[in-house]
């Protein structure tokens, strides 16, 4: 394990009392905002002192309050990436990734060429973009050399414009970094694009924790997830690029037809589906438009309060999740151990939820 | 410009930039801490702390440059420890100008100072730890920096001060050309002898265009420095 928390700390009238433990890759510390997830990031990186914690990352005790030990921010080797970026205004960006003074100049190429960077090294951050700024953050503590790089809501400040573009960016990071990342966020897209392990906040305690498929497809934590933000994550491989524009995807219940998605065939790439963009069906359905139909079995139907219900589905070996009506659900016969098809129309898989899985982590992921 | 003063005239020029440089610089690193002690710490007492750094400001200038005069005057206590262990003599000499000058002009430059430090964000130095700098480069490599202009405007209003102070001056080491006679002082000399109108205007003129100067020179740096802090 590469992070260990266990942690206790009061903040006024809310209490956190959590623990996980995570593999390498990126793990999503996942919840609302108040949820205690910055708390802990802080509590990571030596930026508060908690009441009662015990925090070993890569093997080194870095906190142990039963211990009286407290090892300075300066000496954790914890690289931290501010919501805000927090770039020093008064030193150019290629002063500000130098800051460190850690890394080789061969590394330093590597990093600034894989955030594509290179542009901006005379410039000062005052003149920079907000996804710039969040760039050379990245770089700045990644050239730390970290034994582990937290990213605090790295693209909460950003429009959904500068998030698309500078997403890709994390996913190279994620693969080619190297480093494992805890990776703070309240956004189900972002947790479903990067996350390899999930541990789910709420009120301060640790709900749900696990590998990221088996989390989000979790139909008990769709509430905590938001019912619009559930959704399955498929892990696929390019099939093809057809002549109309789709792109054919090999998972593992099936094929799924998509509109196209850039990348070369053999490609490993993330989906996510919306549960609410999956329509089921007992028998086959036949001169239907939609493309995708996997053949799945409920394994779980999760009652909420409301007139739906969150059906768990496994699709050959992976879970898979629809929100449908009770009404449906009843009229379908549905109850866990029976089989059915899963419909999911092919446009309704949103482009930025698709990423591409370099091949080193995706095996990681599995072994973790 | 020897020429066009005359040799007392020009003593007294002297020796007042001589004393306000020496105040600004000797008082600089006291201010700096002090402002940081005040504008970072949360300890018992700062009320207190504040007040008295704040007091030459509302004393009458007498009464600072006499509570000067019975502390470190040859016979006070502290006055004769300092003269016997460090060879410090304030009372009567330039240093004493220095002195006094240096405190009238301590909580302008503390004010000053302070106002950059609450300014600074302290996420930049939490940042800076993370990226394994301990507090002494920090404070070197970012508080600082980021603090300068305040520190420069510190420095330009104590040098003013220190130009100008009068009362605890002449009050703590009285007014002997060419030991303690600072252009305020000799502006005072210079009316009270019949004859001295000439000798007076001179160094109001040259009073001016000091400080004139100062605030342009000063200006000219901190536009520069706040060009660079934010950034762009």
């Amino acid at each position: 394990m590469t992070l260990k928390v266990r942690i206790r700390h009061a903040l006024g009238a809310f209490t956190l009392d959590a623990a996980f433990e995570a593999p390498g890759g990126v793990t999503a510390l996942f919840g609302r905002s108040g949820a205690g997830k910055t708390t802990i990031a802080h509590a990571v990186a030596g930026l508060i002192r908690p009441e009662d914690a015990r925090i070993e990352v890569a093997g080194r005790v870095l906190t142990d309050t039963s211990l009286r030990l407290h090892v300075p921010p300066h000496r954790r080797r914890i690289g931290y990436v501010f919501q805000d970026g927090r770039l020093f205004p008064h030193m150019s960006v290629a002063q500000n990734l130098g800051y460190a003074r850690r890394a080789r100049p061969a590394e330093r190429a590597r990093v600034v060429e894989m955030l594509g960077i290179g542009h901006l090294l005379p410039r000062r951050p005052g003149g920079l973009s907000g996804g710039e700024k969040q760039r050379v953050a990245i770089g700045r503590a990644l050239l730390s050399r970290p034994d582990l790089l937290v990213m605090d809501e790295p693209l909460a400040a950003l429009d959904e414009a500068r998030k698309a573009e500078i997403l890709p960016w994390l996913e190279r990071l994620k693969g080619e970094g190297g480093v494992p990342i805890l990776y703070v966020s309240h956004s189900v897209p972002e947790v479903a694009r990067l996350a390899t392990t999930v541990v789910a906040l709420g009120g301060g305690r640790v709900i749900a924790a696990g590998p990221a498929e088996r989390i989000l497809a979790d139909p008990r934590l769709a509430p905590v997830l938001g019912l619009r933000e559930a959704g399955a994550v498929l892990t696929g491989i390019i099939a093809a690029q057809a002549e109309d524009g789709l792109t054919e995807i090999d998972v593992p219940g099936g094929r799924l037809v998509l509109p196209r998605i850039a990348g070369a065939i053999g490609m490993h790439v993330r989906i996510r589906i919306a549960a609410s963009d999956v329509i089921l069906s007992r028998a086959r359905p036949e001169g239907l438009s939609a493309l995708n139909i996997l053949p799945a079995r409920v394994s779980e139907i999760h009652m909420g309060d409301g007139p739906g219900v969150m059906v768990a589905l496994e699709t050959g070996g992976t879970p898979l999740l629809a929100r449908i009506t009770r009404r449906s659900a009843n009229a379908l016969n549905l109850a866990p151990g029976e089989s059915c098809h899963a419909v999911v129309k092919s446009v309704s898989v949103a482009q930025g939820d698709v990423g591409t899985v370099p091949a080193a982590v995706k095996d990681a992921g599995r072994a973790g | 410009m020897t020429a066009w003063l005359g040799s007392e005239e020009w003593q007294a020029v002297a020796l007042s930039l001589r004393v306000a440089a020496v105040a600004t610089l000797v008082s600089l690193p006291f201010g700096v801490a002090m402002a940081i002690l005040l504008a970072r710490g949360r300890f018992w007492g700062r009320g207190l702390l504040n007040g008295l750094v704040h007091l030459p400001l509302v004393l009458p200038p007498v009464v600072t440059g006499y509570l000067l005069l019975v502390t470190l005057g040859r016979t006070a206590p502290l006055g004769r420890v300092l003269e016997d262990w460090f060879g410090l003599v304030f009372a009567f000499r330039w240093t004493g100008a220095a002195l006094a000058a240096a405190v009238m002009a301590f909580p302008l430059m503390v004010r000053s100072i302070r106002l950059s430090v609450e300014a600074v964000d302290p996420g930049l130095e939490a940042a800076a730890g993370t990226l394994g700098a301990n507090r002494l480069r920090v404070f070197g490599t970012v508080t600082l920096p980021l603090i300068a202009p305040g520190i420069l405007a510190g420095c330009v209003l104590a040098f003013a001060k220190a130009m100008g102070e009068f009362g605890a001056t002449i009050t703590f080491v009285s007014n002997i050309p060419g030991e303690t006679q600072t252009l305020p002082t000799a502006i005072y000399a210079f009316l009270q002898v019949p004859g001295g109108e000439g000798s007076a205007l001179r160094l109001v003129a040259v009073s001016v265009a000091i400080s004139v100067g100062a605030v342009l020179l000063s200006e000219a740096i901190s536009v520069r420095l706040a060009r660079r802090v934010a950034g762009r």
